[in-house]
This record gives C-alpha cells, structure tokens and sequence, in this order.
C-alpha cells in the first residue's frame, strides 16, 4: 500500500528547505556566496526530491486520463499528450506525403510508455520505420483487413478498442482506396465507444467518413534532405505540421518537425539564429558593423 | 490454534477429462492454447504430462483423444458435487471445478469426528458421481493443507487392458471396480507443519497456487527444496527477501492460513443486487447483468482498498427458488472471474435435472464473504510517471481483445513483426501470426545473428513507412526521354529525370520529375541458388513536394517498391 503519509511529508519537505518563493522564484540575485552555494545544493536536493516525490504520487486505480506522446509533440497537442477516449486524424495535403509516419511518431510515445498499439488494415505500413521512430514491436500487433462489408471492420475495431490504448486504422474504413467504407452510424457507435473505453483512434489519411474528429493534424509541407545530384541518401525531413479540431485543440496550432532528423529521431526543429547579412560599406572600412 | 480453519477439501481427479464424459481408462487430454491441462491417468502412463505441447503430447501417445478446454461445462458438470455435499453444510466454498472445501468445526463434531465425517463426505461425492471419477479427500488445518492433503495420494492406476507394462501385466480390464472405500487423508490437529515439511517447494506453484513459479525457482536454486526447510527459515528475511509472495508462502508452509481468517463479516452494504425484469430464461441475459454488478463491486472495493476472495453469489427464480453458492478464489476476483462463476453456477442449476428452477431468474445478488487489503500492483519506479501502464494488466487486456479478433477473423488475422534479415524494405520485417494467449510471451527473433549479421547493399536508414507489396509498376526516364538502365557493374547509364508511376487500381497514374537522387544501390542475392537469385539495384529519388521514393529495377524493370511516406 502506498505510504500516502510519507509522501506527503516529504513533499512538504522539498518546501521546507526553503521559503517557497525562493523556490519557485530561483535564486535570488541578492544571495550571498555562501547562502548561495547551500542554497544551490539545497535547490538540487529540492528538485530531486520533487521529482521522486511526483513519480511515487499514488495514481488512482482508473488510468490516467492522457497518454504520453514524444516531447516534439508538446506544442502541437492542447493537453499535454493525447486525451484518452478521442479520435485523432492524421492527414497531409494534397501532394504532401508523411502521414504515415505521423501517426506512428504519435503513437510511439505511449508505445514506449507502455501501451498496446494494434493497426488494422494497414497492409502497407513499413514496419522498420515503425520500430525506427519508436514503436516497441513487443506491443504491436497488426490485424489483417477485415475484407468486405462493414459490419466486420466495425466490430474488429470495437473489439479492439476494449483491450487497446492506441488503435491505428486506415481512413477510409478499411481496404485500400477506400473499399468497404463503414457508413456514419457505425462511425458514431465506433466514436461512443472509443470514449468509453479511453483509447485513442488514430486515422491514418483523414477523418472517419461521417465525423469530424477531435483532433486533427495535417502534414503541410515536408522537404527531405540528404539527396544531392546522384550522390548521398535520405538522411532526414522537416515536416510542417498543423494541428486543429473541436474544442480545445480549436486554436490552431502549428510546428516544424523533423520526421525523423539526422539522428533517427522525431524532435522539434530547432529555430536556427537568423545570419547578420554582411552590409558593404563604403570603400575606407572593411565589413563588420 | 485460531490462526488456523480446519477445512476439509473434496478433490476430483483429472476433473477436466471427468467432466467431457471420457472414461479414465482411455488416454485422453484436455488442451488449452496448444498445451495440455489435464489427462486421464492412462495417457500419464503414457508419458503425457501437464503443459506439454500437443505435438509432443500425441507423438508419446499417438492415440490420444483430444479434448477442448471448456471452463463452462467443467462447471457445469460438477453442480451436483457441492449439492451432494450440502447435506453436510451449507458453507460448501468452490475452489474452481474439480475441488471444494468447507471448514469441518461444526460438521466434525455433528458426524462424530473427522474421519467420519470425511468417510461420509467422499461417500457422498461418490454417489454423485456414479463411479465417473475418483474422488479424494482431505482434512486439514488450513484449506492449503488440506487441497495437499486430498491430492497426495493418487488412486490405483488403472492400466487399460492390452497395455501390458512390466510387472504389472495382470492388469485390470476397462471399467473394472475400484476400491471399495475411496481413499481418505485426515491430518491431525496440529500435525499440518510436520505433514508439509517433506513436500517440495513446487506445490506452491501448481494449479494456480499462492506463489509462482519464479518464486519457486529462485527458492530451488538457494538451496530450499522442501517446505521444511521454508518454514525453518525467520519470517523476517523471507519477507525482506521476497515481499509479500514470501510472507504468504512462509505462512503457508508453517501450516497456517494465509491471512488470519477475517471474523467481521463484511459490511452489508458491499452486497449488490440486481432486479432482472422480465424474468430471465437464459443464462446469457443474467451473465450481462452480472458481468455489471462484477465491475461494480470491484469498483466499489478498489474504491476501499479491498478486493474479494470469497463470494457468496446467489439468485432467485420468480416463484421464490433460491440458488446460493460460495466461491473461493486464490488470490482476488477479478470481475471477469466473477462474471465467470456466475455463468457457471446459473449454468449448473437451471440444467440440473431435479432441482431447476421452475421460472425465469427475476434476482440475482452478489455478496462478498471474506475482503482482504488490496495489495495492489506497485509500478516500478523506473516504470513510473505520467501516462505510464500497468504491464501485465495491460498485456492481459490485449490478449482478450485479439481472442475476440481472432473469433471473428480466424487466427491468421493476428500478427506480429519479427525482425528477419534482408535487404528489401519490405524483408527486413516479416509478419508472424499468434496466438492470443502468447501474444504476451517474449518473441525472440528466430534467427538473431541474421538480424545482426552486416548486409552490404543495405539503403541506409530512415527506412520508409509505407511499403508497396506488390512494388507498384514503375518507368524512369531520363532527361532524354529513354528509360534509365543500372549495368551489372551498378553503373547507371544516366541521371534519372522523371518518374512515371502506373496507377495502381486507387488511382491514375502520376507522372512526377525528379528534383533530387542518389543511388544505385546494387544487391545480387543468392547468387548460388539457381531459382532464389536476384539482382535489383535501388535508387532514392524525391520528387516536388517532398515525397520520396525508393525505386528498384530488376531485369530492366523499374517499380516502386516504397514511398517515405
């Protein structure tokens, strides 16, 4: 049983060590050096035990409600990470590939977090970029198309829904190019149940026909880098990405990605500083301000 | 001692096998997932052991009849066990089809004392079963105790006639009787810690017992083979040692209870009930309402900090038929354990012969007989943090999910990656169908070192995200107009200009320039298997707009075999 004492003394104590706007305010620029030197061990100590003390916070026996996504994500999404029981739609313009990897960079992070990731009907998903952009192969499991009819995409992905936090599924409804679309009343009981059950829907490509989902982020520009004239390879892509919705992902946002960078990762492009143009100056001085 | 219950326990052998109606002369095994359960004691003669593959089960026994694990008619068949029992005492607990147990302080003392009332309780069960099954019995302090008591002596093997087996060729013919009274183990006040002493630590482990195997095997390997030497050990360092799996098997193997038997009955108001209105005939309509009042009384426990070991589950017909029963479990009800039980006992009595109900069910209640402290499952800390998931529960969740998939869809619907060798986007990855249940074991790669081993040729890493199987049908032309060619030498004859993209049955065609490129990539395969070899070179192209694709051409012919999508 958690020691609901012991956390909470020792979560006051990380506010003993010191008066809490010290804390919360950082140093103050008046401290002396030796009340500076204690007051740094003192923040080190301080944040050590903050973070032990957060981790071991009892979680109520109900999951949480988010599921944790990739820090490149943290300004895209309102919350910080994906609301449970939401649909999610994942789409680029038109002209614009990276969807796909879009919504396996999603799901990545609850994939590392711990989650079961299942994807129905994506017969073309390239599992190496999968496992490459994070998604642990251990909790992965792909579902053959359901074939023909509605009714057999609709239940397989309502059974999966029950025992899944993160169902991948193809836009379109299942089959390739659009085959087999499920009609809007199954897309509603699909919608009712996915927020029952606190799972997340990602749809690869778009909304689900009939709905227009909570979330929705669209690919609006990629340029792969890497490629020269006949030499070199694909090393990474800076993607646009624009996330929108209902409520509170209403507010636009939008952020430059690399999906994925040089490195393999998917992180938030840093913003290099802007060059000082050089201004030529008359003929007596020689550049510089 | 009041740590300790005197229990009696009623044990059916190889119950599984009892209850599909096989004779226990004839080498029969119950399967579950591919791996056996139980078997009849001539396919243990056999050779065919519990948790065995049904390959390797049926090549040490070719044949052998193969049975299907079927929970709900194992229960079903075994109602009339805790009726016959009834009248002894109303307080016939079910461990899970196959076995009960009731304490005996009353009854022993009503029937004269526990051999007696022992002699008379394995009379009865006899009788209910009609010579179907053996039946043993067991009474001891502690319901542990007890169940070890009951199995430990197995019954006279009866060996089917033609099978003559050494020494013992004079065997007995098919359906001959056995012996007149059914075996019966008493264990005396107070002589539990010394009967458990010479038991090996692997009892602990059977048939959803207290500790598991990892538990087990660590003991083994320190060197505590017996319960003895468990028992000898200080409770302290067990417990700092193993936690609370510890503190429990310690206890188990002094002889005591597992917990000090709880002597507060529960609080009322933990009993749900539920109005079924109209009345129910069937027994999938009541499952649902009780598959409800399960989650609610787990809900509500959680809620307290407790979870359920014994539960008291009863219904009512419309014209005032009651039906109760009391179900123990090791460990805690889950509410699908419940549900389960439910099914099960409702089962049992609307088809038992004499006394069905003679309505529809209009009530069914559930009521909690013994609450522990929940222990809970404590995340790990490395584990921990937002967002974070209860592995097993979570594993657990999946499996049933996919059960549900593979119902509907068949079993080849259901795969999972394995990292394979190769060179192709597509190879590097195969897709592997599974078993629901194993979906939660670890799956090594078949083949590591192919995985690890360096494959020249490879196209460097990002690897694409979408992977056209077949590779769509491609022409790359150059700035002339003529189709690109790579030599055998992996020399291409000029610089790719524009990529022409046959449309693929989702859509036309397209027909895009190429901005940038790189390549080729040369591989030939197999070059030493005359019908495997193949020679594809590879070339990364991308195109306006950002998208890139990943060509190859084999024998003149250009596709495209993955987009970076």
């Amino acid at each position: 049983m958690f020691d609901h004492g012991g956390v909470a003394r020792a979560e006051e104590l990380v506010g003993d060590a010191g008066p809490p706007g010290d804390r919360l305010a950082g140093r103050p620029a008046t401290a002396g050096a030796v009340t500076g030197a204690g007051g740094a061990a003192a923040a080190a100590v301080d944040a050590a035990v903050g973070a032990l003390a957060e981790r071991v916070r009892p979680t109520d026996l109900a999951r949480d409600r988010t599921l944790p996504v990739l820090p490149a994500f943290d300004d895209l999404l309102p919350a910080t990470g994906l609301r449970r029981g939401t649909i999610a739609a994942v789409g680029a313009r038109p002209g614009v590939t990276g969807a796909t990897s879009l919504a396996l960079a999603l799901a990545a992070g609850a994939s590392q977090a711990g989650s079961w990731v299942a994807a129905v009907g994506l017969g073309s998903l390239g599992l190496v970029a999968a496992a490459e952009l994070g998604v642990s192969f251990e909790r992965l499991v792909m579902i053959a198309d359901p074939g023909r009819g509605r009714t057999g995409w609709a239940s397989v992905v309502a059974a999966l829904v029950d025992g899944f936090d993160v169902v991948l599924v193809a836009a379109g409804g299942g089959g390739a190019g659009g085959r087999g679309r499920i009609g809007p009343a199954d897309a509603r009981r699909l919608v009712a149940r996915v927020r029952e059950r606190g799972a997340v829907l990602v749809a690869v490509g778009g909304d689900l026909p009939g709905q227009r989902s909570p979330l929705r982020l669209t690919v609006t520009s990629s340029a792969w880098e890497g490629l020269g004239d006949g030499w070199g390879h694909l090393q990474g892509r800076r993607v646009t990405v624009e996330a929108g919705g209902r409520g509170e992902a209403s507010r636009g946002r939008r952020a430059e990605l690399w999906l994925p960078g040089p490195d393999g990762t998917v992180v938030a492009v840093e913003p290099l500083a802007e060059p000082i143009p050089l201004r030529r100056r008359s003929e007596g001085a020689v550049g510089g301000p | 001692m009041t740590e300790v219950t005197r229990t009696l326990v009623v044990w059916c052998a190889d119950w599984p096998v009892v209850a599909a109606g096989v004779p226990l002369d004839v080498p029969a095994a119950v399967f579950h997932a591919n791996r056996v359960v139980a078997c009849s004691p001539a396919a243990r003669h056999e050779g065919v052991e519990r948790h065995q593959r049904r390959r390797d089960a049926q090549s040490r026994c070719p044949d052998l009849v193969v049975l299907e694990h079927d929970p709900a008619a194992e229960a079903r068949a075994f109602a009339p066990v805790p009726a016959a029992l009834e009248a002894l005492t109303p307080r016939i607990e079910i461990t899970h089809p196959g076995a009960c147990a009731f304490p005996t302080r009353g009854p022993s003392r009503y029937h004269g004392g526990d051999e007696a009332l022992a002699a008379r309780a394995a009379a009865l069960v006899a009788e209910a079963l009609a010579g179907r099954g053996p039946v043993q019995v067991g009474v001891a302090d502690g319901p542990f105790a007890a169940a070890l008591a009951a199995r430990r002596r197995a019954p006279a093997t009866p060996v089917p006639a033609g099978r003559a087996v050494g020494p013992r060729s004079a065997a007995p013919t098919a359906g001959a009787p056995r012996s007149a009274a059914p075996p019966v183990a008493v264990v005396p006040p107070g002589g539990s810690p010394a009967f458990l002493a010479p038991l090996t630590v692997r009892v602990l482990a059977e048939q959803g017992g207290p500790a598991g195997p990892e538990l087990v095997d660590v003991l083994e390997r320190l060197g505590i083979r017996t319960l003895g030497d468990l028992a000898a050990l200080p409770v302290a360092e067990v417990v700092g040692r193993f936690g609370a799996e510890g503190r429990i098997a310690h206890r188990l193997a002094r002889g005591l209870d597992e917990r000090p038997p709880v002597t507060a009955p529960p609080p009322a108001e933990l009993t749900l009930a539920a109005e079924i209105d109209p009345p129910a005939e069937r027994v999938e309509a009541v499952a649902f309402v009780a598959r409800g009042l399960a989650d609610d009384l787990h809900t509500r426990l959680a809620a307290a900090g407790s979870a359920c070991t014994r539960l008291l589950v009863g219904a009512e017909s419309e014209h005032g038929e009651t039906h109760e029963r009391v179900w123990r479990t090791e460990g805690t009800f889950t509410p699908l354990a419940i549900a389960d039980r439910v099914r099960w006992q409702l089962d049992g009595w609307l088809q038992a012969g004499a006394h069905r109900p003679t309505g529809g069910l209009t009530r069914l209640w559930l009521a909690p007989d013994e609450i522990v402290p929940a222990g809970g499952r404590q995340l790990a800390f490395s584990a921990g943090g937002p967002g974070a998931v209860d592995a097993v529960e979570a594993g657990d969740r999946a499996a049933r999910a996919l059960a549900r998939v593979q119902g509907l869809l068949g079993v080849e619907a259901v795969r999972v990656p394995e990292w394979r060798g190769g060179r192709a986007p597509g190879e590097r990855v195969a897709l592997v169908p599974v078993a629901a249940d194993d979906v939660t074991e670890p799956r090594p790669a078949a083949r590591p070192e192919w995985v690890r081993g360096p494959w020249p040729g490879l196209v460097p890493d990002p690897a694409p995200a979408a992977v056209h199987d077949p590779p769509l049908p491609a022409e790359v032309l150059d700035a002339a107009g003529r189709p690109v060619r790579v030599s055998g030498r992996g020399e291409i004859s000029a610089a790719p200009a524009t990529v022409v993209v046959a449309g693929d049955g989702c859509g036309p065609g397209t027909r895009a320039a190429v901005v940038a490129w790189a390549g080729p990539w040369p591989c030939d395969e197999r070059w030493w298997d005359v019908e495997a070899h193949r020679r594809r070179a590879r070339l990364q192209v991308t195109t306006p707009g950002g998208v890139a694709h990943l060509l190859a051409v084999e024998a003149g012919r250009w596709s495209v075999e993955a987009t970076y999508d």
